[in-house]
């Protein structure tokens, strides 16, 4: 991420924050996302199932139960 | 920036999720492979046939691990770095690597300590496959009032430090955390579903290595996170003033 030009005046060195309404589009958007991913992993075709059978539950087995979510 | 920091997030979390699959085999596949021979000894002495798994073990344990490390610990970092994005230089005012290791390790001990302390992780064979609806509900109830009761201390440090010492106010909202804590822990019924005659050592090594893929994957995404962080930041500095304030990315 170092951008090409160099510095041509000195600064300040304390970067400012990423402003919120840059920040609100991306979080909403991808932390459902993500979400929708641990899901995947931890809880689908065991309490709760979206798709019905076994496969998921079966091939995520071992992630399941060494990440801690509730299992049989 | 928002941008940037979720890229930065995914990869870092695939590298932990990279690493705790190295720990997983080596510390807690012996343990599953453990339980599985209880559960097939268990059914014999039933008299209940073993049905073969859809999926083998040695999938399982291998292709099957991996894809659900790397899905979780990608996830796991791509939220890591929306809530850094969100507190970095706004909430916590420090240099990146002391952010992502707060976060980080409020992240280890919200989202897995505290659920993990009242419902700890079980190996296979225990649990029935009759309460896991009740179960996977105390289990998310508790997490989620785990990190709401992060925030609400977070929120009584921010209002407490102007009056106390930095250091006092986190004291008092820490204790904050541990009392609405501990009165989820009284209040939540308790489970315990180890079924009778399974090994004990199985059970605490089980357990053991179920927090140290926690600590390895937390670990690698606060270190490697602010680590990275730091130095695209030192590098942005150097270049322009200006550029920093947003409007490069």
């Amino acid at each position: 991420m170092a951008l090409p030009h160099v510095a041509d005046q000195p600064s300040i060195p304390i970067p400012a924050p990423v402003p919120l309404r840059e920040l609100a589009p991306w979080a909403a958007l991808f932390g459902l996302l993500f979400l929708l991913l641990v899901y995947f992993v931890g809880v689908e075709q065991g309490a709760l199932s979206m798709f019905g059978g076994h496969y998921v539950h079966e091939f995520v087995h071992d992630a399941r139960h060494l990440l801690a979510y509730p299992c049989h | 920036m928002a941008r940037a920091y979720l890229i930065r997030g995914l990869l870092v979390g695939l590298l932990a999720a990279v690493f705790a699959f190295g720990f997983a085999t080596v510390f807690g596949e012996p343990q599953i492979g453990k339980a599985e021979q209880f559960e097939i000894a268990l059914a014999h002495q039933r008299g209940v046939a073993v049905h073969a798994p859809m999926v083998s073990r040695g999938t399982q344990s291998t292709a099957g691990l991996a894809t659900g490390l790397a899905v979780t610990g990608t996830a796991i970092g791509g939220l890591f770095a929306l809530v850094f994005a969100g507190l970095h230089r706004r909430v916590i005012r420090a240099p990146a690597r002391a952010t992502a290791g707060a976060v980080a390790g409020a992240g280890f001990l919200a989202v897995f300590l505290v659920p993990f302390l009242k419902y700890p992780a079980n190996p296979p064979s225990v649990g029935s496959p009759d309460t896991i609806g009740h179960r996977t509900e105390l289990y998310f109830v508790l997490l989620a009032f785990s990190v709401v009761s992060l925030v609400i201390s977070v929120v009584v440090q921010r209002r407490l430090a102007p009056r106390f010492s930095g250091w006092d106010a986190t004291l008092l909202a820490s204790a904050v955390f541990v009392a609405l804590v501990a009165v989820a822990y009284v209040a939540l019924p308790g489970t315990n579903e180890v079924p009778t005659g399974f090994p004990a050592t199985v059970l605490w090594r089980f357990r053991v290595a179920s927090v140290g893929i926690q600590v390895v994957l937390w670990g690698t995404l606060g270190l490697a996170f602010g680590a990275l962080t730091e130095r695209q930041e030192a590098a942005a500095v150097g270049a322009s003033a200006m550029a920093e304030v947003g409007a490069e990315r």
